[in-house]
């Protein structure tokens, strides 16, 4: 007991190991991801997509061990199983309960499989748990450079297809009777969520993956309704909670996760209860229509 | 039948309109999953009219909304709208689905919602430009909705929904507004104040209204006729010729009435057993 709890300790030489060539990945790698899975928050929620989006991050566990069973790059195993995933269960009705259930089947599939993938690469436990919980701190170069080409792909989509995502996101009937291309936004959307999360999971790992892709949105969600601001609060939430979730990471010297998310998820709260009380007594929702003016 | 309608003031069957009709089915039926929804649909909406769409559950009234938007194509015969044969993305129709509002949660402000209308399906990032913004604005006005346009879908009651729903349905100038239960699960005053909202559209813009409804009542004020889907075949006529004792009863499958006050209004209402008239011999 008292040995589990002398690991937890201030690192008086926290500022220079911040500034270590790791640290500086790690930073530059949590920053990537935070902006790439702040922007896709708005569409998860309102396209109802949040367990797809855990799905999509079991999905690629059996990528990681997989990869690793072959010898291949583990960002790779995770991108082919996290896009392949995705449009597996994009493909899969718009109807949010045959969704749930095809998701839901996939999921345990693809966990099946990563175990199996993981006792014949006889992968030791920290791999694993490196898959399960995300180790920043382990971000190499060549994984940054993956890294920047995703959010890169992710921010210059988006900025193409951001209106009319948006109206089949939050107006599904409406958009498809006005010619929006409403099945293929929403294939194109579920591989930019495959590529982020693909990333994530590297950041903060498969079971704590929605702390960064839509915690952060929530929380904007509950300050603004404009989508715009929404993805830019979002982003914001997402870097703070990575730049943070380091910093406290390295002043005690225990892996980042649990800072990152639970930044996150503090934010969240925070928010959820000051906007929680002002909305009760200022905007409560008008239950009786006031007589309208002729 | 040269029944003055009461809200335009103008007489329905009037020939000086030179446009287009606004819908024409000529011998159309329509599938849906290899099972024939309604057939032998052989009729002519004029443009300008403003039509009640009636029937039971699932005789397959939004399906015909679905063919006229080209969502759904005909299994067979012709079918024209405003004019050119229906097509995904026209964007003269205004559409309002069923449940419409149900669908949308706190995610989207009223003002977003009916900019989407307009600007929705556009690629690229380009901002709303004050003339799109000023058209926003304008359709907002025309429903009554500026008050509460900064606010969340969700925080809305439902009348108030619906007005932004309509508002989303006219900002791009349609000339057909097709509205899918826009008075369900509306209170009595909620249901004519949207009756009466959309008499003032189709007055201000001659706009040409289709309204699927369960209960004719309330929009008897505005309508000028009616699809009727009765027995697997669409039929259309004024709404003096389908507000008719016999005709009604045998469209609800229930007994219904038809009660004509001073004022030429129309109503129904449900008919008792009557022992005198033999209601139900």
């Amino acid at each position: 007991m008292t040995a589990a709890l002398a690991a937890v300790e201030f690192q008086s030489n926290w500022f220079q190991v911040l500034q270590s060539p790791f640290l500086r990945n790690a930073l530059i790698g949590g920053s990537l991801v935070a902006i790439a899975a702040g922007l896709l928050g708005y569409f998860v929620i309102t396209r109802q997509n949040a367990f797809a989006a855990h799905a999509l991050a079991h999905i690629g566990f059996p990528g990681a061990t997989g990869a690793l069973l072959i010898g291949a790059p583990v960002t790779l195993g995770l991108a082919v199983f996290c896009v392949g995933g995705g449009l597996l269960i994009g493909l899969f009705g718009r109807k949010v309960a045959d969704r749930e259930m095809a998701t839901g089947t996939i999921l345990a599939l693809a966990t099946a499989l990563g175990v199996l993938f993981a006792s014949l690469a006889s992968a030791n436990a920290s791999t694993t748990t490196s898959v399960l919980f995300g180790n920043l701190l382990a971000v190499t170069t060549d994984q940054l450079m993956i890294f920047g080409a995703f959010t890169a792909a992710v921010v210059l989509t988006l900025a193409v297809l951001a209106r009319p995502l948006v109206f089949a996101s939050v107006d599904p009937a409406v958009a498809e009777a006005r010619g929006v291309p409403v099945r293929a936004l929403g294939l194109a959307f579920v591989v930019l969520l495959a590529l982020t999360i693909t990333m994530a999971v590297q950041v903060v790992g498969t079971l704590l993956l929605f702390a960064l892709v839509v915690t952060p949105a929530a929380t904007a969600l509950r300050l603004t309704a404009r989508p715009a601001r929404v993805a830019a609060f979002a982003v914001g939430l997402a870097l703070g909670s990575v730049w943070g979730g380091l910093v406290l990471s390295t002043m005690v010297n225990l892996p980042p996760s649990f800072f990152i998310v639970g930044l996150a998820v503090l934010a969240w709260g925070t928010v959820l209860a000051i906007a929680g009380r002002g909305s009760r007594r200022g905007a409560a929702p008008a239950l009786v229509d006031p007589p309208h003016p002729h | 039948m040269t029944r003055q309608d009461p809200v335009t003031q103008r007489d329905p069957a009037r020939s000086t309109d030179e446009r287009p009709p606004a819908l024409v089915l000529e011998g159309v039926s329509v599938a849906r999953g290899g099972r024939t929804v309604w057939s032998q649909g052989t009729f002519t909406v004029r443009a300008g009219a403003v039509v009640g769409v009636i029937g039971p559950n699932g005789a397959g009234k939004t399906t015909m909304f679905q063919v006229a938007l080209g969502l759904l194509p005909a299994a067979s015969g012709r079918i024209e709208v405003l004019g050119a044969a229906p097509r995904r993305g026209n964007r003269r129709i205004g559409y309002v689905p069923q449940n419409y509002t149900a669908a949308l949660g706190e995610a989207i402000r009223c003002r977003d919602l009916v900019t989407l209308g307009l600007t929705g399906g556009r690629f690229g990032l380009r901002r709303t430009s004050p003339a799109e913004r000023a058209r926003v604005d304008d359709a907002l006005r025309r429903v009554g909705a500026v008050e509460y346009a900064e606010r969340r879908m969700s925080e809305l009651s439902g009348g108030q929904q619906q007005r932004v729903a309509i508002a989303q349905a006219i900002v791009d100038d349609a000339d057909l507004l097709l509205l899918d239960e826009p008075l369900a699960n509306l209170d009595l005053r909620n249901q004519q104040e949207i009756v009466r909202l959309l008499g003032d559209l189709h007055r201000d813009r001659d706009v040409t209204i289709m309204v699927v409804a369960h209960d004719l009542n309330p929009l008897l004020p505005v309508l000028t006729d009616a699809v009727y889907l009765l027995d697997g075949h669409p039929h259309h006529g004024e709404i003096g010729e389908v507000v008719q004792e016999e005709l009604l009863t045998h469209l609800y499958g229930t007994p219904v009435g038809v009660v004509r006050t001073a004022q030429g209004d129309l109503f129904t209402r449900a008919a008792w057993p009557d022992p005198h008239r033999g209601a139900f011999e």
